[in-house]
């Protein structure tokens, strides 16, 4: 929260004016929601203990596939979206079963499948159209309903608000009511403090971390659909660095990476300083590339602080 | 409300009867043909070494562990338990020396993991109102007063762990309370407390088994005693039979 007020306030005296306007808003909004949405599967499961580095190549791989069989296969978007997402579930759940069952460290396996993912993309999109980027989606059959969906704007004071802000803070309130007031959440946080004792008290912990594992990839595959309907086509290396951008919104957010504790709302906030950040370098006029520098200090800040936060909070 | 008297149908007394019981991990061999008896009302001690098979005896009856052959009795029906859930739901319930809660969850989610009180079938809300209060009211019958349980359970003294992972148990039902070392990281003080509510349990009817390494504490409190060494029974004594002095003595052998 400080985080929050200390960034706005930065920008809103160094940076341009345009910062504080509705349009300086609705820049920052869209890079956080973007950010945001696949924070709040990275923060679920990051709480649960695991971390998933594959997410990123997942969009790409979503993308691909979807624009392929929409162009190539002449299916119908919605249908192309739907089979994409199906793919991608699987993938979420093969990361989470290789997790859970070979008990190796998360970071690992899925950097593995990152690679996989990734090279698979690339070498399919070139064996299959000779490129690596498509286009041509805005005529594809299908589309008008996707991008009513994923690309739609929300007008607010004369300004249009891209409709991925919304989605945001939907399947943000879904995820915070999920966490804090069911069952399972209540499992997950166990799961990520101690898998020994939650397996004791009879808490299913294979299966929260994959089902875990499977909300990321949905995650992903959501941020495919509103990058491919928003620039009407597929470029193989879509959602590079996503994976690391998402963490670090969440790690911002007070989430612990060695899980057990963390929320929403923060994660929600990490992504909404992570946006300004980026636009309100652009709009204070530096160099965007102070942008990584920036987020990687505040990154190292953060971990500091949850450490020292954490040892308080569990000790008293 | 419901959830309790569910447990609570499945599980008529408490009486544990484990017969020639063997357990070897690898070439390892942990139990050896070892039988033990426990039964309501009473306070049962597992003595012995590190290393002498009493936590694998204790991970045998709580269901993380299967035996590789004999035979395991509760209330005289044969089971075969292959999680702790099903031991669980037998109203066999261990509290672990280190796992027994989780210090980064609050309070009244740890009373409640694994069985927390649902208010929408649909969405599986918890119903934290419920959870809270009784969490509350569960803890003062163990003599821990608690203004807020939504608290870390990590800012409880090492006691008052001890008593929430019991009053934990019993509110769900446990018949056979089986404790592992529950004082060795206790004061003075702390430890009399824990071992003052396991006897007020045992007049109340519930079958105690009681791991420790400390004989003073468990002498104090026991009525019979088991000895492991290297796996096997060392023996089993009746309180009257036997004084402390010579539990060490035999121990210490």
């Amino acid at each position: 929260m400080a985080g929050l007020a200390f960034v706005w306030f930065f920008f809103s005296i160094f940076g341009h004016e345009a910062f504080l306007s509705l349009s300086g808003a609705r820049s920052y909004l869209q890079v956080s929601s973007e950010i945001g949405i696949l924070a709040i599967g990275v923060t679920l499961l990051m709480i649960s203990g695991e971390f998933d580095l594959s997410i990123g190549s997942m969009i790409g791989l979503s993308s691909m596939t979807v624009t392929l069989l929409t162009i190539n296969a002449d299916i119908s978007m919605p249908l192309a979206a739907l089979i994409t997402l199906l793919i991608v579930l699987l993938l979420g759940f093969l990361n989470g079963i290789i997790v859970v069952r070979t008990g190796l460290p998360s970071f690992i396996i899925t950097l593995g499948s990152l690679f996989i993912i990734r090279g698979v993309t690339i070498a399919s999109s070139k064996i299959i159209t000779g490129r690596t980027q498509l286009g041509g989606l805005e005529t594809a059959n299908g589309y008008n309903i996707m991008a009513f969906i994923f690309n739609n704007d929300v007008q607010v004071g004369g300004v249009a608000f891209p409709i991925s802000i919304l989605w945001w803070i939907i399947l943000g309130i879904i995820a915070f009511v999920f966490l804090n007031k069911t069952q399972i959440g209540n499992w997950i946080f166990a799961t990520g403090a101690s898998k020994e004792t939650a397996e004791l008290m009879g808490v299913p912990v294979f299966k929260v971390k994959i089902s875990l594992f499977i909300v990321t990839a949905f995650c992903a595959w959501f941020i495919a659909m509103t990058q491919t309907t928003t620039y009407g086509g597929a470029d193989v290396l879509r959602g590079e660095q996503k994976e690391f951008t998402a963490i670090i919104a969440t790690v911002i957010g007070g989430t612990l990476l060695t899980g057990g504790y963390g929320s929403i709302i923060g994660t929600m906030i990490g992504a909404l300083i992570f946006g300004m950040v980026r636009q309100g370098i652009i709009f204070a006029g530096a160099d965007a590339d102070w942008f990584q520098v920036f987020m990687g200090i505040m990154l190292i800040i953060a971990v500091l602080i949850n450490g020292i936060f954490r040892k308080k909070y569990v000790t008293g | 409300m419901e959830y309790l008297e569910k447990n609570m149908s499945q599980v008529e007394n408490g009486q544990l009867k484990l017969t020639n019981i063997y357990k070897s991990f690898g070439s390892v061999r942990a139990l050896n043909d070892v039988s033990i008896f426990t039964e309501p009302g009473k306070i049962h001690c597992l003595l012995g070494d590190n290393g002498a098979g009493k936590s694998t005896l204790v991970n045998i009856i709580s269901g993380v562990l299967t035996a590789d052959s004999g035979e395991y009795l509760v209330n005289g029906k044969k089971v075969n338990f292959s999680t702790p859930k099903q031991a669980l739901n037998a109203g066999i319930s261990t509290v672990y020396q280190n796992l027994a809660i989780i210090p980064m969850l609050s309070i009244y989610r740890n009373f409640y993991l694994g069985n927390e009180p649902i208010k929408n079938n649909y969405f599986k809300f918890m119903d934290k109102d419920l959870a809270i209060s009784t969490t509350k009211q569960e803890l003062t019958k163990f003599g821990v007063t608690v203004n807020d349980v939504k608290r870390p359970a990590g800012t409880l003294s090492g006691g008052q762990r001890q008593c929430l992972a019991i009053a934990r148990a019993l509110y769900f039902g446990a018949k056979v309370l089986i404790l592992d070392e529950p004082t060795s990281a206790l004061g003075v003080k702390e430890s009399a407390n824990v071992l003052n509510q396991l006897v007020l349990l045992k007049e109340q009817g519930i079958n105690i088994v009681l791991v420790s390494h400390i004989i003073d504490h468990a002498y104090d409190v026991g009525d019979l005693f088991y000895i492991l060494k290297m796996g096997e029974l060392a023996g089993s004594y009746d309180k009257n039979d036997v004084s402390s002095k010579l539990l060490r003595s035999i121990l210490s052998k």
